[in-house]
């Protein structure tokens, strides 16, 4: 199907928000203001956008150590998230979760996290939740090729088919688990959608750097899950992560060329600019001036981190219910 | 002696161990760093570097790099404790303890108890614990107090490079399960080292690391240096400290901690973990209970508040006991008369 004007330009925002953001943080974590540990998402931005193109605020995602992109495409304040990874009492979780532990669940977006794995059990009781409601709403647990190793992902794949959860397992192939390559560490033949297929699932595969690969896909994969009944679905898109696994990260696990080379034929915002403007459907002239708007609200987001309230002590006391 | 990190005293020991006993073999996730990439094996080596160098001298059968599986991981040690080896399992951080749990504290913990005493179950589990690096909530967690409360666990926290030899030789040797806890602040830490390849250190043997007659002050890992600082201070005033660096909270080495507080009739004990049931609570009890009589003030145990751990660097800071805050319990203690 055809997306409007409106829609091509919104996805190639919202990919083009998640990018900055990321090569600002990349820049900024350089000076060492910024604390604790981060995980960028840059090269990635189809899977996150295809996907949450799809969703209203009553969809539920559940999210990864990785989660910047995720938490943007959901529609999480771009402020309030840098404010967050800069630690400041402004940010979304009053700086108490930093960049690993986003979180804004009136979003619909049920927390980045710092333990691999553990989100896929959390979006099976959402999707159990969303069954129960009966509205056609959907929980989404997004899992990288490392966390598709842990045990709970394997008991919430069973789980959420047993008890028809309406659940989407999205699976992010970057072929990287930290420092170890996924075909040493994912013994299904390089592949991870037929483990879901086995537990039951019915399964798509894309192209994580292609948009309009991810949307489509995920379109199909929606129609499927909403139907009430129907249960879970689980899907693999084959991505790519342009930056180590966290800042700092040598990366020497790399091959010579890799990243120039992912850099220049799979980034998702290149194929995205080089697919609407061959076909005639925006101008280059579009693009550019989105590029320049996004750079501005991201150096706007920077400039209100640093210069927003910093926490103090009393505030590690708030937020717990018994003190002693 | 010789000059080394903390985390290559790690290294170099368990290097020593595989060359002593061929039964000692290593898995954890990035243990090796590389498998299946490009770059290949050793590529680059675990998140700590503490198995740099492992997989090249002793291979991948006793070597092993393990999916991100931390149950299996642990159930994978109890097996191989089982069947006659030796493993040092690795937990990238402290805090997924939460994903294996059931492998260490209802399997590897029990077997030798509810198997009538008939078999050995040597394990060791290695894991980086500790705040400091703004790491937020999920990965900066002294988990210390779950474990040590644990029968069947034995658990150590070395403080320094001497220590981590002594006793993670005596882990690897140990014929029981030990949790051995490595605090990630200082790994980069440097130290005298012997060199004797039978160099051991038995659990349950306190250090005294400062000599006073005034307060005693009972600590292990990261904050114990930040009660060695209010020791090296107080100096000034003609305030002595004995600073005990307990090296083991199971065993407990109850005979020093006593010995010290019949002395200076004064008790503080600084905690990594949250105040409740904590190894601080713990040893104010056991003072109470066995040195009630010695007693001159109120045992104080210092900690951080009952939350999880914060991520900002305001906040972490503020989480932390500090040398303010023991300086300040000293202060509290001696002004009981
Ligand atoms: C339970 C647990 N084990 C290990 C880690 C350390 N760790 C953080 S991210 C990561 C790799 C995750 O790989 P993958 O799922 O492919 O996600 P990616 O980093 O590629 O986005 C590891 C091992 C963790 N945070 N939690
Ligand atoms: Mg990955």
């Amino acid at each position: 199907m055809q997306l409007s004007r409106d829609a091509l330009l919104r996805a190639y925002r919202q990919m083009k928000v998640i990018r900055e953001f990321e090569e600002r943080l990349h820049v900024d974590i350089q000076t060492g203001e910024i604390a604790g540990f981060t995980h960028l998402y840059c090269g990635q931005e189809a899977v996150a956008v295809g996907v949450c193109e799809h969703l209203s605020v009553e969809d539920k995602i559940v999210s990864t150590h990785r989660g910047h992109g995720h938490c943007l495409a959901k529609g999480c304040d771009v402020n309030g998230m840098m404010k967050e990874i800069w630690g400041s009492r402004e940010g979304l979780c009053k700086g108490k979760g930093g960049s690993m532990h986003i979180a804004d669940v009136d979003k619909g977006m049920l927390g980045a996290n710092g333990i691999v794995g553990a989100g896929s059990p959390i979006a099976v009781g959402a999707g159990i939740a969303c069954k129960i409601d009966g509205k056609g709403h959907v929980a989404i647990t997004f899992s990288g090729d490392g966390a598709c190793n842990q045990g709970t992902t394997f008991e919430a794949m069973n789980m959420a088919v047993v008890t028809k959860a309406a659940t989407i397992f999205v699976f992010e192939n970057n072929h990287y688990s930290e420092h170890t390559g996924f075909e040493y560490a994912v013994g299904t033949q390089k592949d991870i959608a037929s483990r879901a297929e086995a537990f039951g699932m019915k399964v798509w595969r894309g192209d994580g750097t292609d948009f309009f690969s991810v949307f489509e896909t995920m379109r199909e994969v929606l129609e499927y899950v909403r139907v009430p009944g129907n249960g879970p679905a689980a899907v693999e898109f084959d991505t790519e992560r342009f930056f180590g696994h966290f800042e700092g990260d040598p990366q020497r696990y790399r091959g010579p060329g890799e990243l120039d080379r992912i850099r220049e034929f799979r980034d998702c915002l290149k194929n995205f600019r080089k697919s609407v403007t061959d076909a005639g459907l925006l101008e280059h002239a579009d693009l550019d001036a989105l590029d320049a708007e996004v750079l501005e609200a991201i150096e706007e987001s920077v400039r209100q981190a640093k210069a927003a309230d910093r926490p103090t002590a009393e505030d590690v006391l708030t937020d717990v219910y018994i003190s002693y | 002696m010789a000059k080394m990190m903390y985390r290559d005293a790690v290294v170099s020991t368990i290097a020593e161990e595989m060359e002593r006993d061929e039964n000692v073999v290593c898995l954890g996730e990035d243990i090796v760093g590389g498998m299946g990439t490009p770059g290949g094996p050793e590529a680059i080596g675990g998140i700590w570097s503490t198995s740099t160098g492992l997989f090249g001298k002793f291979g991948a059968d006793r070597v092993i790099d393990t999916p991100i599986s931390e149950s299996a991981i642990m159930g994978a040690a109890a097996g191989l404790a089982l069947s006659g080896k030796r493993p040092i399992a690795e937990l990238m951080f402290a805090d997924f303890i939460g994903v294996s749990l059931d492998q260490i504290w209802n399997q590897l913990a029990k077997f030798r108890y509810m198997f009538g005493g008939k078999t050995k179950c040597p394990a060791v589990i290695r894991m980086a614990y500790g705040a400091g690096y703004n790491a937020a909530a999920q990965h900066s967690q002294a988990v210390h107090q779950i474990l040590t409360g644990m029968p069947g666990l034995k658990v150590v926290m070395p403080t320094t490079p001497a220590d981590v030899k002594g006793l993670l030789r005596t882990a690897i040797r140990d014929d029981d399960p030990v949790i051995f806890l490595e605090h990630k602040a200082l790994y980069g830490v440097t130290g005298e080292v012997p060199d004797d390849k039978d160099f051991m250190i038995p659990f349950g043997h306190a250090r005294l690391s400062r000599a006073g007659q005034d307060v005693t002050i009972v600590s292990t890992g990261l904050l114990l240096g930040f009660c060695e600082a209010v020791a090296d201070k107080l100096v000034a005033e003609g305030i002595g400290c004995d600073v005990i660096d307990l090296r083991t909270t199971s065993p407990l080495d109850e005979e020093a901690i006593l010995d010290s507080v019949e002395v200076t009739g004064r008790l503080i004990v600084v905690d990594e973990a949250p105040p409740r049931c904590s190894l601080g609570a713990d040893i104010c009890a056991m003072v109470a209970e066995k040195a009630f009589a010695s007693l001159k003030a109120p045992p104080l145990s210092v900690n951080p508040p009952h939350t999880p751990v914060p991520f900002a660097r305001e906040l972490e800071s503020a989480y932390l006991p500090s040398v303010d805050k023991i300086e300040a319990a000293v202060r509290k203690v001696l002004s009981y008369r």
